[in-house]
């Protein structure tokens, strides 16, 4: 990876440039122009090194959430992973080696859908869900110290 | 820092929403928010900073993928700590560079006994493993049992989809 590579995912995980031309100002800090900041940031987003640039929210600014687990026979873990997946309110969704192996995360406009997401989950998959919504974050999330 | 949700308004709320996808790659990515929630670029950047400063906004800018950058053995390690002691202990793991999220979560007796999550981040298993240790240190004997969860697969991943309210 080039040393260029290395600023433009490490160094702009905050601050990021509140000007009009934000990737003019990146690519002068850089010594490329304005189109290869773009260039690279769209390669980025599309090989899925960054997952995009924007704006990391505290958790219930917009919305409600919950973390939910699920007890799944190893079978039928695809099918049902197919049905919590089918939810627009459920945008992650992970297998995990435990005995509460489906892992997902369910984010509503308001508790009353929470509630109902997780109600209609158990009714299609005939499995209880164990919610744990967020009680206290401890983390401020200022970036990820990358190192190569 | 505290962030004051309140204080946000519904346009506020709609730039959150138009940048939860990310933000454009355009020349100008704030006037381009500003188009669809019907700003000019200068009032998004004001709001956005505004947004930052009161902590509702943690921060703008790259959101890696750990995975794809080789960290690819990704443990949730799972915490029982004595109640009156987390919030102070859930301050120290959640500083740890290793960590990207440390949460304090009810437990679900008898089923689930763990009341705090600090998700870790390793290129391997030892790797995680040995800085599960380093928070078990800080943790000292205020743990009553813990564990590690790695992922196995991921089965969907998306940004936050939910409409400006």
């Amino acid at each position: 990876m080039f040393e260029t590579d290395k600023k433009l995912l490490n160094d702009y995980q905050r601050d990021f440039p509140l000007v009009p031309r934000p990737y003019a100002e990146i690519g002068k800090s850089l010594g490329i122009s304005e189109g290869e900041v773009i260039e690279d940031f769209t390669r980025y987003i599309e090989n899925k090194t960054i997952s995009r640039i924007g704006a990391v929210v505290k958790p219930g600014t917009i919305g409600v959430s919950t973390l939910a687990a699920m007890k799944v026979p190893q079978e039928k873990l695809i099918e049902i992973a197919k049905i919590v997946s089918s939810f627009d309110e459920v945008n992650h969704n992970y297998e995990r080696e435990h005995s509460f192996n489906l892992w997902f995360v369910i984010t509503a406009p308001n508790q009353t859908r929470l509630n109902d997401v997780l109600a209609e989950i158990e009714n299609k998959t005939g499995t209880t869900p164990m919610s744990l919504p967020m009680e206290r974050d401890f983390h401020l999330d200022l970036g990820f110290k990358l190192k190569w | 820092m505290k962030a004051d949700v309140s204080n946000i308004d519904a346009l506020d709320r709609a730039i959150i929403a138009a940048t939860q996808g990310g933000l454009p790659l355009k020349l100008r990515p704030y006037d381009a928010v500003g188009d669809v929630v019907g700003l000019s670029g200068n009032e998004v950047q004001a709001r956005i900073l505004v947004m930052l400063d009161s902590g509702v906004m943690r921060r703008i800018g790259v959101v890696p993928n750990h995975y794809k950058l080789g960290f690819n053995a990704n443990g949730m390690t799972v915490w029982d700590i004595n109640d009156e002691h987390i919030s102070e202990l859930g301050q120290k793991v959640g500083a740890l560079e290793f960590v990207s999220h440390c949460y304090h979560r009810p437990r679900h007796i008898p089923h689930w006994p763990y009341n705090m999550f600090a998700m870790v981040h390793g290129k391997t298993r030892e790797e995680v493993k040995s800085h599960a240790k380093e928070i078990s240190a800080i943790l000292g004997n205020n743990v009553n049992a813990s564990d590690i969860i790695y992922s196995k697969r991921i089965l969907k991943k998306t940004g936050l989809r939910i409409a400006a309210q």
